[in-house]
């Protein structure tokens, strides 16, 4: 969560995407360089922005399975809890 | 002649001169290479090697842009190995916002399939609110195990003890219904840690009792693949070579019984898996160099072999790493940067 490994490792687990393959899509969908993704000034501003999930929670940011939906979204993936959050709470 | 820090297997520091270390990484590749039936590393590559190992600097790493993700065995179980009085979710915050974890699992303390069975229903809460408070994919894993399926743990007889009397066909008859109890106790959990929320399904350690082990891994992850298309199942291997304690066992036409990491990961990608994690072991008696340059031609093998993300096993006694509890840094650095840069693996 200091860079993008969660997220790179989310294209891996549900894709079967090779480190370069994940690794360029995430950079695409987060709009940053490759190696961006694992400079934690960078990715601290880009987590915020769109509500990733940051290191220090500061009030008001998405969280936990707030964040995930965000994620899920950005990435254009299905996450498995995400889903059964939203069957459980008819969303 | 200027000589270069460095350590054996065990962890003990050894100095060493250039020539010492390039004879050790030849000798370390061509002993995979005999083993696996694999080339052995390139003059390119042992070069590469030659300037990780001569660098002053206490931790090395790769170029910006190179860096890969990891993934965690047992996160939640060895926090508390560590006297870190955390609960199981605490520990999962604790990897993700201290540590800066790109993955976790969560595990029962007892880290094998069979005992969480019994137990099942009072894990997927825990994991459900995990994962409600926590970012980063969480798998759950365990062990496969296979040996807490024959006596006296478990109903079936122990091969262990029908080996030495001569009835073989006894032990291996007991391997074939351990297999059978086995998958079913993997699939029976994987689905219960599935339908809770699970990002993941780690089968650790697969292939510690032998080719029955891993035969039984394999069957398991096939279930999980065929009733949950879209689930990660990561497969990490026990050890270098798949014992061959039934020494018959097969999965689609292969026998099992000593394969190496490069057709381990082609049985593993049958069955189904989503990523592998392949494992080479440390020689505690030879030097970090001899051990480094002969796992990466045991997981440089694999990788090219393999078309599913390949997570090579990195850690105390494994990957290049000595053998240690807590492995000192400018081994595992440079353990971590060979490997990285010379296997194009997909993980650590």
């Amino acid at each position: 969560m200091r860079g993008a490994g969660d997220l790179v490792a989310r294209m891996q687990m549900t894709r079967g995407m090779k480190i370069k393959e994940a690794k360029a899509y995430v950079a695409e969908k987060l709009k940053v360089g490759v190696a961006e993704l694992t400079d934690p000034v960078i990715m601290n501003e880009v987590r915020s922005e769109l509500g990733l999930g940051e290191m220090t929670p500061v009030p008001g940011i998405a969280k936990g399975i707030e964040a995930k939906h965000n994620i899920a979204r950005v990435l254009d993936l299905d996450i498995n809890c995400v889903r059964k959050f939203k069957t459980r709470t008819g969303g | 002649m200027s000589t270069y820090f460095s350590r054996m297997g065990d962890g003990s520091a050894i100095e060493v001169t250039a020539e010492e270390i390039k004879a050790d990484l030849i000798e370390g590749s061509e002993d995979a290479a005999d083993r696996g039936n694999i080339p052995p590393l390139s003059k390119e590559e042992y070069q590469h090697l030659l300037d990780i190992f001569t660098t002053r600097a206490k931790f090395v790493s790769v170029e910006p842009g190179n860096e890969v993700i990891l993934t965690y065995d047992a996160g939640t179980l060895k926090i508390r190995r560590v006297g870190v009085n955390a609960d199981r979710t605490l520990a999962l915050q604790i990897y993700e916002k201290l540590l800066g974890a790109d993955t976790m699992e969560l595990s029962h303390v007892d880290y094998s399939y069979k005992p969480v069975k019994a137990i099942v229903g009072f894990e997927q809460p825990v994991l459900e609110q995990a994962l409600l408070s926590t970012h980063v994919p969480l798998f759950y894993g365990a062990q496969p195990n296979l040996g807490l399926y024959s006596q006296p743990d478990g109903p079936f007889p122990n091969p262990a003890e029908l080996l030495p009397k001569g009835d073989i066909k006894g032990a291996q008859a007991s391997y074939e219904a351990s297999v059978e109890d086995l998958v079913q106790d993997i699939v029976y959990i994987a689905e219960c840690m599935i339908e809770s929320g699970a990002d993941g399904i780690n089968l650790d350690t697969t292939g510690a009792a032998g080719d029955a082990d891993f035969q039984a891994s394999l069957l398991a992850a096939e279930q999980i693949r065929a009733k949950y298309p879209e689930a990660c199942i990561e497969l990490g291997m026990a050890g270098e070579f798949v014992l061959g304690m039934h020494s018959e066992l097969t999965y689609q036409g292969e026998r099992l019984a000593g394969m190496y990491p490069h057709r381990q990961v082609k049985m593993a990608e049958a069955a189904g898996a989503s990523i592998f994690g392949p494992v080479a072991n440390t020689n505690t008696s030879r030097s970090a160099a001899w051990n480094l340059a002969r796992t990466a031609t045991f997981m440089k093998a694999c990788c090219e072999a393999a078309s599913i993300p390949v997570h090579p096993n990195m850690g105390m006694g494994v990957g290049g790493v000595t053998v240690n509890d807590h492995p000192p840094v400018d081994i595992v650095s440079r353990s971590s940067k060979a490997m990285t840069e010379i296997c194009r693996l997909d993980g650590l």
